[in-house]
């Protein structure tokens, strides 16, 4: 064989100069997560960042072991002999139960907060029906009997866009909007429902995301906790405008809400029905 | 002996002679190793063309390019790759690489390349069964590739092709007839893998020469066996999802579908799910991932083992894991569907059992290492690829941790670290499996050495460049950029500089996609000027090294083998050399085969056994 040393030294460096990029750019948060602005989010950043330190902790040991492993045991003489070496059951059995533990661990701690987060939301918790159409974001908010009328999107034709059941007395007062106003700091209970395809009802800087189910709805409660304007972005493919799917969500105080709600159409006034 | 004998008459003797029957409607298992290998990577060339198409947009958005618009007139317009464009790309690059490439070269090239000659057949158990395999899947392959050329474009739907959108005509301009190509090419394309997956199981477990135990079996041959399993389990899944996809999409039926309205127009159905099909795609889809991991485990432990001059490290464990991996990987389906409104108990049990397999793969990790320490490393390209394979697969591997944790996943599911997760264990990892094992089995494949240099040069460029492109997605995926987006000009979460981490990502995708030509150049002259190699050009203790190089029509000349030992006696204390084939018996060298104490074969043993006292079924 030709002398092929120089490819382990390669390879150990450039093993390396891996470790320290990764170290260097999430250590040091040149990109990172969307500020946070609501309650669970800070159960999933925290994990988040307890996943990053465990994994991140392997990333580097294995890599530095590798490196080190083929930078010293390269070929270099042709009197070399590698050890017969078969196996080492108490070693093996360690790094079968170490990682066996940190799993645990992380699965315990994973399904505790996912329970949390996925539970029943609060009674007093603001419900609000989200629906998703090719390409853009709806919502429904309950008037004052506090109850979501029907939806389903055989009501949906051109004076009713929101699939809203004419029928049902729970949705005349219902009030409607192309834009999520969510009070500051109070639950908010979103029903998720789809017109056409599967959307993603995702944003970001609140850690939500949740499908949009044709035929089925879907839940998820939130609790949002800064003051601004957020994206709605869809996470799920919905056809060629998947791209520009994109909503509105404005967190503000109580009194804000409330005033902006106030001057919303409701579902009586959009179908000329009577309250 | 009998049986072999059976075997000799029908192989032997009847080797071709016609150029039609030799090569190109060949029952001969290495020919059609080729003829999968040359297919499935003209395949994986076609979606990485697809992938630079798709880049482009990504780094300069809106941006005219007339150069490469005039080589794609269909797909651009005002010399602007369109976004249905986009997204047909998008859906076929998934497909064509996933199923067409990886599984293809995986499956159908190294296992009918490596199970036969690793196992001491003369050819696979149904050879005829094998061949129909190679045509049905090339008939798969051009109907995938004629949905390009349709009117509406390839499909669009993602390579996941969730309905609604994959069922509703009007939902997506490539639900079409591409669509419906789509599906029927899938379908075609299990029926094929069935025929392969069913040759390879029954050759491991019959055809194995005498003195082959299982537990001799080297790893490759494990790997691709459990993979083969688990294809022939889990693809026939798949293939009943799409046959309720084409009834959904062509006879009216609901499976899943319900009343949806779709650009203004109402679609009267009642009562299915898409859910349904996500679990049933998925119930292909993630054991389907391991059907790509586990081969290029296997090919990698061989190589490091051979290349490090030391038996692989723990071989019983690795076989365990393989077998482990392989169970368990029937049973994580689910986290692919934390977020689609499943049941959330379902996710807490589909959680468990994901990061359960992170255990053996760990496993897997340390025994790799294990075997490197105090080797004597030897740097050939196959080498190199194979521990570049176990610098990213514990790269790719550990960020799923990530996403099997069903609360992390709400933030990170469907963003750019997905896209991350599993292009370093699939595009990367799986990639380079394929790369070893081609470099360290082209001698068996073309009977000549492949150029270690241009491959060097190979490696060097595509181990940097894979991690260029797809380290900096994390980032992205942190900052929660989403998949599947044609452009990002309204979201004002995203920080200005993620257009900077596209444009670098796209570039380092053009140049790194550019270096794979040079293993097309050295491929293409090694097949026909490269040195002529010796039957064992690495100093390997496998079988088909005790073959010429390449083998001819049978494998082994007039009688099989005999197996003596396992794969892994390298650098045994008191042999001449640092390597002694399996071929060769106990008296001549000593053995350092784990628990082995059993008494050297007896006459009557060496008729009926396989040396280990079991009967061994040799040929049908």
């Amino acid at each position: 064989m030709e002398r092929s040393g120089i490819h382990g030294i390669l390879f150990a460096l450039a093993v390396v100069v891996l470790v320290l990029v990764g170290v260097i750019t999430i250590g040091d948060r040149w990109w990172w997560l969307p500020p946070l602005a609501s309650v669970h989010g800070g159960q999933i950043d925290n994990l988040f960042t307890i996943t990053l330190a465990i994994t991140g902790s392997v990333f580097v040991l294995v890599h530095l072991l590798l490196a080190y492993f083929v930078w010293r045991y390269r070929e270099r003489s042709a009197e070399q002999r590698a050890y017969f070496y078969l196996e080492n059951r108490p070693l093996e059995v360690t790094y079968t139960l170490i990682p066996a533990l940190v799993l645990t661990g992380l699965i315990t701690a994973g399904t505790r907060a996912w329970f949390e987060i996925q539970g029943p939301p609060p009674q007093n918790a603001l419900p609000i029906r989200v629906i998703g159409e090719q390409f853009a974001w709806r919502f429904q908010y309950p008037g004052a009997d506090g109850q979501l009328g029907r939806f389903h999107p055989r009501f949906v034709s051109e004076s009713n866009p929101f699939g809203i059941d004419p029928d049902d007395p729970a949705g005349r007062d219902d009030i409607v909007a192309t834009e999520l106003h969510v009070p500051l700091n109070r639950p908010v209970v979103a029903y998720i429902d789809s017109k056409d395809v599967l959307h993603s009802f995702f944003v970001p800087a609140l850690r939500v995301k949740q499908d949009a189910v044709p035929g089925m709805t879907t839940r998820f409660w939130f609790v949002a906790s800064q003051v601004g304007m957020y994206d709605i972005p869809c996470a799920e493919l919905c056809g060629q405008g998947h791209y520009i799917m994109r909503g509105q969500m404005v967190v503000e105080s109580d009194a804000a809400f409330e005033s902006w709600l106030a001057q919303q159409p409701t579902i009586a006034t959009m179908l000329g029905l009577s309250q | 002996m009998a049986t072999e004998h059976a075997v000799e008459s029908v192989v032997v003797h009847h080797e071709p002679q016609s150029f039609w029957r030799r090569y190109i409607f060949s029952m001969d298992h290495k020919v059609i190793a080729i003829q999968y290998m040359i297919t499935a990577g003209l395949m994986g060339l076609i979606g990485l063309v697809m992938s630079w198409l798709m880049r482009i947009p990504l780094a300069w958005p809106g941006e005219s390019v007339p150069i490469v618009a005039k080589i794609f007139p269909g797909l651009f317009e005002g010399g602007v790759l369109r976004p249905d464009a986009y997204l047909a790309m998008m859906t076929m690059h998934g497909t064509l690489m996933v199923f067409f490439f990886l599984t293809a070269i995986l499956l159908g090239g190294f296992g009918n390349l490596l199970i036969p000659l690793q196992c001491g057949a003369r050819d696979m158990a149904f050879p005829f069964v094998n061949m129909l395999s190679y045509w049905v899947f090339l008939l798969s392959c051009l109907i995938m590739l004629a949905s390009l050329f349709v009117t509406g474009g390839a499909a669009a739907a993602g390579w996941t092709a969730y309905p609604p959108l994959s069922a509703l005509e009007k939902a997506v301009p490539g639900s079409g007839l591409g669509q419906t190509l789509w599906l029927v090419a899938m379908a075609v394309f299990i029926a094929s893998s069935v025929m392969g997956g069913l040759n390879y199981i029954t050759t491991v477990l019959n055809l194995r020469t005498q003195g082959m135990s299982m537990m001799r079996l080297p790893l490759t041959v494990w790997a691709l066996f459990v993979a083969a399993i688990l294809g022939l389990l889990a693809f026939p899944a798949l293939f009943a999802g799409a046959v309720l996809l084409l009834l959904d999409r062509h006879l009216g039926t609901s499976f899943y579908l319900s009343h949806v309205v779709v650009g203004g127009e109402h679609i009267v159905r009642e009562g299915g799910n898409p859910l349904l099909w996500q679990h049933l795609f998925w119930f292909l889809g993630h054991p389907e991932v391991y059907i790509l991991i586990l081969p290029a485990m296997g090919i990698a432990s061989e190589i490091i083992s051979n290349n490090a001059r030391k038996p692989i490290f723990g071989y019983r464990v690795m076989v365990y894991s393989i077998i482990a991996i392989g169970f368990l990987s029937f049973i994580v389906w689910g986290h692919h569907m934390f977020v689609s409104g499943m049941n959330i108990w379902l996710s807490a049990a589909f959680t468990l059992t994901t990061l359960i397999i992170a255990v053996p793969s760990a496993v897997k990790t340390f025994n790799w290492l294990g075997t490197l320490w105090r080797g004597k490393l030897r740097f050939t390209t196959a080498m190199l690829f194979a521990i570049g394979f176990v610098s990213t697969f514990v790269t790719g591997g550990l960020t799923g941790i990530f996403l099997g944790n069903p609360t992390i996943d709400i933030q990170l599911h469907d963003t750019y670290f997905v896209v991350a997760h599993f292009h370093i264990v699939m595009a990367t990892s799986s990639v380079f499996g394929i790369f070893a094992g081609v470099y360290h089995w082209f001698p068996k494949l073309f009977g000549r050495m492949m150029d270690e240099r241009l491959g060097k040069l190979h490696f060097w460029l595509t181990f940097l460049g894979m991690y260029a492109i797809f380290f900096p997605m994390h980032y992205l995926g942190f900052m929660g950029v989403p998949r599947r987006y044609y452009g990002f000009g309204l979201l004002q979460y995203l920080a200005p500089n993620t257009q900077d981490i596209q444009l670098f990502i796209s570039v380092a995708a053009f140049i790194t996609g550019a270096a794979q030509f040079l293993f097309l150049v050295n491929l293409i002259r090694s097949i026909w000027w490269g040195r002529r190699a010796e039957a064992n050009p690495w100093q390997g203790n496998t079988l088909e090294w005790q073959a010429p190089s390449p083998p001819p029509h049978g494998n082994w000349g007039e009688k099989l083998p005999v197996v003596y030992r396992w794969a892994y006696d390298y650098s045994v204390a008191g042999a001449s050399q640092d390597f002694i084939p399996q071929t060769v018996p106990i008296e001549q060298e000593p053995t350092g085969e784990p628990g082995r104490h059993v008494p050297l074969p007896t006459v009557a043993a060496t008729l009926s056994g396989d040396g280990n006292g079991k009967p061994l079924q040799n040929g049908g």
